[in-house]
């Protein structure tokens, strides 16, 4: 709360001098220790502490990393295994930043999870919310340039198909597409842009960042309850010590499990094809972006057919960026009043359907498209020849084994020239592609429900304060011994 | 309200788990039997088989795959497979420079008068590479260049068990059957090409070789490699080409039989090469195929994360720092808030 009062006391001469001319000291005092703080967060609420170390550790691993990468389509490759092989601990700096950015964004989901289900997007957070998307979406931009870097054969063919999307807009795309790559192709010149934009982002986010906690400062926190602080003297704590060493806690195992990865499993998140130097001639069977991408890509190629005259490629670029899109727009989407959906039952219930939803969405990402998402079909045998018209004919077979001598006999049976042959085609099936289409609706659906359960929405009794819900809570022996009524 | 919670965690984990997971419909590659010794949280390499894996490495893989990445020198570093605590410098390694020396390399750097000379390696020098260049990798490998090896294990799915599978996954010999395509001999009429002196011309009977294809029965693919169902049929292997059930690719269009039951894996140039007693170890070992594949596959893991070792010692120090840490951490927060209703 920017309106508390500043407790600070210049204690000697020249700590008074300052004061009265750049009052630094004040201002970290009143922002990073006696801020009032609810008393009631849970854990959820340490993730913002764990984003700003997530944001530090890359960094000052990044800037290390960058004295000794090579930009350059012959020297990337060598130079990153030059890093994990010669550069003492270059090693370690490089797992811990290529596993940071995957820590990076996990942290960044339960942050914003956790932001939706206590309405943490609701006024007066309005602006402090769509920051926190801005950052999100310049983590995105970030971390797609960082995956540019290493020149493996996932960086090079996942870039070609990102830089794509935006040739698919109409009239300019190309151009765009060609300004991006900065020439006709995915090439050096590509990769030293991307290299000086992925150096440069990090430092917007940090700035950001600043604004983000700004604009946090202002209204003061959320809390569980999602009932605004009354009483600073009762219901708050100072930042310092309270929420540091609450903080400095989850973030000790945040790092527990982040080491987890970086000594014991650091390229299970990545993908081994990045491990072949980026070959244009050979493109690998199975494109996937990094694991914190999956969701937007199950949406991008979750719509397989056109509409009118919007193509579906272009269709499918839409929905993506409106995925995003519609993440800014939520605080004027959530019609109810009510913050914290603890008290909301109804749209409680569409929350945990929307975490659903976003992690299946995830594991279509994964998928190839056109498997079955129960299980590989059975497949059918189908004879496909050339009748004495020049039509094309195909007859279908179905069964064991004996399908297959049925199909050959018929085979052996038809006339020469007819160039017959069996092939066997997947029987029909619940693919990955229906099941995406299917949750891209759920996606944007949440959004449109948050709108109509807002205005019938009866929610649960509100409490009256943080200091009563507190009371409650911490005695429930007295709290179950009362009659409700 | 519980399930639903309880229903997305258990996606959480599925989604995760779905990630990992590879395409393609190559034969899962296993770990050999008894697994990897520098698999688990504290596993090391084994030294011995470490320098046995480099020598099948130097007599056999490294006359068509380079290793671009690697230096003699790391032969010597500490956790490599000729590491002596003697000497710390892996330089001055006399093991190591001897090793270096075997190979004979056209000079990165020009002499005196600027030419480039052969020379024996040194330890700070590259691996050999057997060809000068991507373009002549391939010309000698009928259009395949061989990959490099540096950091193969690291660049399949499967990895060190991929590579153990691969190399002692070849059918059998007695798998194939020879099919005779056009006869040994083609009888052509008489002729005359107008050319009286011209004696070709006079032949009755032209004798042209035999020409056969190799076609593989499927049905006599080790039981491990099949299905469920009994598979039958016969798979053509192209000239150039050998079958390997762990391969990536897609035999169906090679395949004569019902497709469904096409045998998993695909077609790779490199044929089998590691046959019984084709090294002879400098240790006694016994150089069986597996022997073999099992050395080798070891080596390129640790050329693939040679500092794998020490990862995972330093990752142990590094856990129990944290978690000492996290306790303490826990103990202050119950202190400082024990007076704060929360």
């Amino acid at each position: 709360m920017s309106g508390h009062e500043s407790s600070y006391e210049p204690t000697n001469a020249f700590t008074r001098w300052l004061d009265s001319r750049l009052p630094i000291i004040r201002f970290a005092q009143d922002h990073a220790m006696n801020f009032p703080t609810p008393k009631n967060l849970n854990y959820w609420w340490t993730f913002g502490g764990i984003l700003a170390v997530c944001l530090v550790v890359q960094i000052v691993t990044g800037v290390i990393l960058a004295m000794h990468y090579s930009p350059g389509v012959d020297t990337a490759f060598a130079s990153v295994e030059r890093i994990m092989r010669d550069v003492p601990y270059g090693w370690l700096l490089r797992y811990i930043h290529s596993n940071g950015a995957s820590m990076f964004f996990l942290a960044v989901y339960i942050h914003m999870f956790r932001g939706l289900y206590y309405g943490s997007y609701k006024a007066p957070r309005e602006v402090l919310w769509v920051l926190g998307c801005v950052i999100y979406l310049l983590m995105m931009a970030t971390a797609f340039l960082g995956y540019m870097l290493p020149w493996g054969q996932m960086s090079y063919h996942g870039s070609n198909v990102i830089t794509g999307l935006f040739g698919a807009i109409p009239i300019i795309g190309d151009t765009i597409h060609t300004w991006i790559m900065g020439g006709p192709s995915i090439g050096n010149q590509t990769l030293q842009r991307f290299f000086s934009l992925h150096y440069l982002l990090p430092f917007m986010i940090a700035a950001v960042v600043v604004l983000h906690v700004w604009a946090l400062h202002v209204p003061g926190n959320n809390n569980p309850t999602g009932v605004e602080v009354q009483d600073v003297e009762k219901e708050t704590v100072p930042f310092h010590p309270y929420y540091t060493v609450k903080d400095a806690f989850a973030i000790v195992l945040f790092f527990m499990m982040f080491a987890v990865f970086v000594f014991y499993a650091p390229n299970v998140l990545g993908h081994a094809d990045n491990y072949v130097q980026a070959n244009p001639l050979v493109t690998p069977s199975h494109i996937v972006p990094e694991w914190y991408f999956l969701p937007f890509y199950a949406i991008l190629r979750a719509i397989t057919f056109d509409v009118g005259p919007i193509p579906a490629k272009l269709l499918g670029v839409i929905f993506m960026f409106a995925a995003i899109a519609v993440l800014f727009l939520l605080p004027w989407m959530d019609t109810s009043k009510v913050k914290s959906m603890r008290y909301r039952p109804v749209a409680r219930q569409f929350f945990f359907g929307f975490v659903a939803t976003c992690l299946l969405l995830g594991w279509c990402g994964a998928s190839n498209p056109d498997d079955g998402v129960f299980g590989t079909p059975g497949k059918k045998l189908v004879v496909s020849y050339t009748d004495a018209g020049g039509a094309e004919i195909t007859s279908e077979y179905d069964g064991g084994g004996e399908a297959y001598l049925d199909a050959k006999k018929f085979v052996e049976s038809l006339p020469a020239g007819t160039n017959a042959s069996i092939s066997a085609v997947a029987k029909p099936t619940f693919q990955f592609r229906h099941l995406s289409l299917i949750l891209t609706f759920a996606y944007f659906g949440y959004f449109i429900l948050l709108f109509f359960v807002g205005l019938t929405e009866s929610s649960k009794a509100v409490p009256e304060s943080i200091h009563k819900s507190v009371l409650k809570r911490s005695k429930p022996s007295t709290a179950t011994a009362i009659p409700a009524e | 309200m519980k399930s639903l919670r309880l229903l997305t965690a258990g996606l959480a984990g599925l989604v995760f788990a779905a990630t990992a997971h590879a395409a393609g419909g190559a034969e899962h590659p296993h770990p050999p039997e008894g697994g990897w010794p520098f698999e688990g949280a504290i596993g090391k390499f084994d030294q011995a088989s470490l320098q046995r894996g480099y020598q099948v490495y130097h007599e056999i893989c490294s006359s068509c795959h380079s290793m671009k990445l690697l230096s003699y020198r790391n032969l010597g570093e500490p956790g490599g497979p000729f590491y002596d605590p003697a000497y710390p410098n892996p330089n001055m390694n006399p093991f190591v420079k001897a090793l270096a020396a075997q190979n004979e390399i056209l000079s990165p750097t020009p002499n005196d008068v600027g030419d480039y000379d052969f020379r024996p390696a040194t330890p700070a020098d590259r691996f050999r590479s057997p060809y000068a260049n991507v373009e002549a990798a391939r010309a000698a490998n009928g259009g395949a260049a061989p990959p490099d090896l540096s950091v193969i294990v690291k660049a399949r799915h499967g990895g060190a068990s991929y590579i153990y599978r691969l190399l002692t996954g070849f059918p059998p010999d007695d798998a194939y059957v020879q099919r005779l395509v056009t006869p040994e001999t083609i009888v052509t009429p008489y002729s005359d090409n107008g050319t009286p002196d011209d004696p070709s011309d006079d032949v009755a009977e032209v004798k042209t070789p035999a020409v056969y294809e190799t076609l593989l029965d499927v049905s006599k693919l080790p039981s491990e490699h099949g299905s469920s169902e009994h598979e039958e049929g016969f798979l053509k292997i192209n000239a150039g080409q050998h079958y390997n059930p762990y391969m990536a690719g897609d035999t169906a269009p090679n395949f004569e039989g019902d497709p469904r039951h096409a045998p998993p894996g695909g077609f790779l140039a490199m044929p089998p090469q590691l046959i019984e007693g084709r090294v002879e170890y400098t240790d006694g070992t016994k150089a069986t195929p597996e022997q073999m594949a099992y050395d080798v596959a070891q080596f390129l893991a640790w050329a693939s994360e040679p500092k794998q070792e020490h990862r995972k010692s330093l990752g142990l120090a590094v856990m129990v720092y944290l978690g000492l840490l996290a306790a303490l951490l826990w103990f202050s927060y119950k202190q400082i808030w024990r007076k704060v209703d929360h």
